[in-house]
């Protein structure tokens, strides 16, 4: 394990662990689940603090979101293997209109709605609505073009926008 | 009517992603696209809907306890002396028959590896023997010997307060090229032994009891070089 001198690890305790609650808010959507998240987040930190010397300034929340993002990714490809089980071919592509009745008010509508859209739906809309990224913050953290963080975005909000209006339909 | 403007350009001027003179533009289109309005619309109702439900997930206090610098180290170090006092219970029921040794090789393994978490390694952050041996005056009821042996290749890099065995210790941290090696000591009314070591989960151990106190070194780092801090510290 890399050792950080003194200065470097104030530096890390500076930049780097103020974004403890993005990293957290990511993997919490990503993984869906409070335990996984905050094991991924915990284990982003570490990796966070091995590279950090690799780390030359910019954006440290992108940074850092970069490395939560392609932690959490490993973690649902080595479920994925284990259950081969792929949610996003076989699951509910959008919440069923019984569950997002019984879902009731605004938070569970939409935290329903925004748990059921794939991830790759999902973050862009976490980063952009919850965590207020850029486009080009987001580029940086998913590794998509500028052009793609703005399509999928648009694809996010119009199937988020979907579900939601099912459950006004019925 | 399908405006081909809805896809693309309407959700950068929503983000705020159009430089002004793109903005602008787009902004005369609106004048005359009413399909484009509503959809500007039902974009803004999005977003105040998902602002107003709170989906944001802060970081749980156990996470933050995890990851954040101890920045009160007492009330830390009653945390983890009751946390350690019931490990070590449990421990002592679940393996009553288990080499002594072991266990404690295992506790401060396990102090060792906590310690390598960002912020945990060392409460009083120097290379100066004169700095770390006064922080530790009033924290701890014993004076554990604090020297620097940079210029036998293990410089000092600070120290930190542990429990072990359920008592207030010290933990000194040195560097050994690319490791880190923590040296913790305890109180221990018992005659001097030589060292004796071991390997757990690819780390290595040196035990010994020298001048009242039991010393015990843990790292990564190899076991000759264990021995040679060992000797430098029974000096």
């Amino acid at each position: 394990m890399s050792n950080l001198d003194p200065q470097e690890k104030a530096r890390f305790e500076r930049l780097v662990i103020p974004h403890l609650d993005a990293a957290f808010n990511l993997a919490r959507w990503l993984l869906r689940s409070g335990v996984d998240a905050e094991d991924a987040a915990q284990e982003a930190m570490l990796r966070a603090y091995r590279f950090f010397s690799g780390f030359h300034g910019g954006d440290a929340r992108a940074w850092l979101l970069q490395i939560v993002r392609n932690t959490c990714y490993g973690r649902l490809d080595r479920v994925k293997n284990m259950t081969e089980f792929d949610e996003e071919l076989h699951g509910p592509s959008s919440p069923t209109p019984e569950a997002l009745a019984i879902a009731g008010d605004n938070r569970e509508r939409l935290a329903l709605a925004l748990r059921s859209l794939p991830p790759r739906y999902r973050e862009v809309i976490v980063l952009r609505e919850l965590e207020g990224c850029s486009y080009k913050e987001i580029a940086t953290i998913t590794s998509i073009p500028i052009g793609t963080v703005m399509s999928t975005l648009s694809r996010a909000r119009a199937q988020l926008q979907m579900s939601l209006s099912e459950k006004a339909s019925t | 009517m399908s405006c081909n403007r809805t896809e693309t350009l309407l959700h950068a001027y929503f983000d705020n992603e159009l430089d002004p003179g793109g903005a602008a533009e787009f902004e005369r289109h609106l004048e005359q696209c009413p399909e484009c309005v509503d959809a500007l619309d039902a974009l803004h109702r999005l977003r105040s809907s998902i602002g107003a439900a709170q989906l944001y997930q802060k970081a749980p206090g156990s996470l933050r306890r995890k990851v954040l610098p101890a920045r009160t180290p007492w009330r830390w170090l009653a945390a983890a002396a009751a946390l350690l006092l019931c490990v070590y219970t449990g421990w002592q029921i679940a393996s009553s028959h288990r080499d002594d040794q072991t266990v404690l090789a295992e506790e401060l393994v396990d102090a060792h590896l906590r310690s390598l978490q960002p912020g945990h390694l060392t409460d009083v952050v120097s290379s100066d023997q004169h700095t770390v041996k006064p922080w530790f005056a009033g924290k701890l009821d014993f004076s554990p010997p604090v020297r620097d042996f940079a210029a036998d290749g293990f410089p000092l890099q600070g120290g930190r307060l542990e429990v072990v065995r359920g008592r207030a210790s010290a933990a000194l941290v040195y560097g050994r090229r690319k490791h880190l090696v923590s040296v913790f000591i305890w109180p221990m009314a018992a005659k001097d032994t030589d060292p004796r070591s071991g390997s757990l989960q690819g780390y290595q151990w040196v035990e010994w009891r020298h001048a009242g106190m039991e010393f015990c070194t843990v790292s990564d780092a190899s076991r000759s070089e264990l021995e040679t801090l060992q000797a430098l510290l029974a000096k």
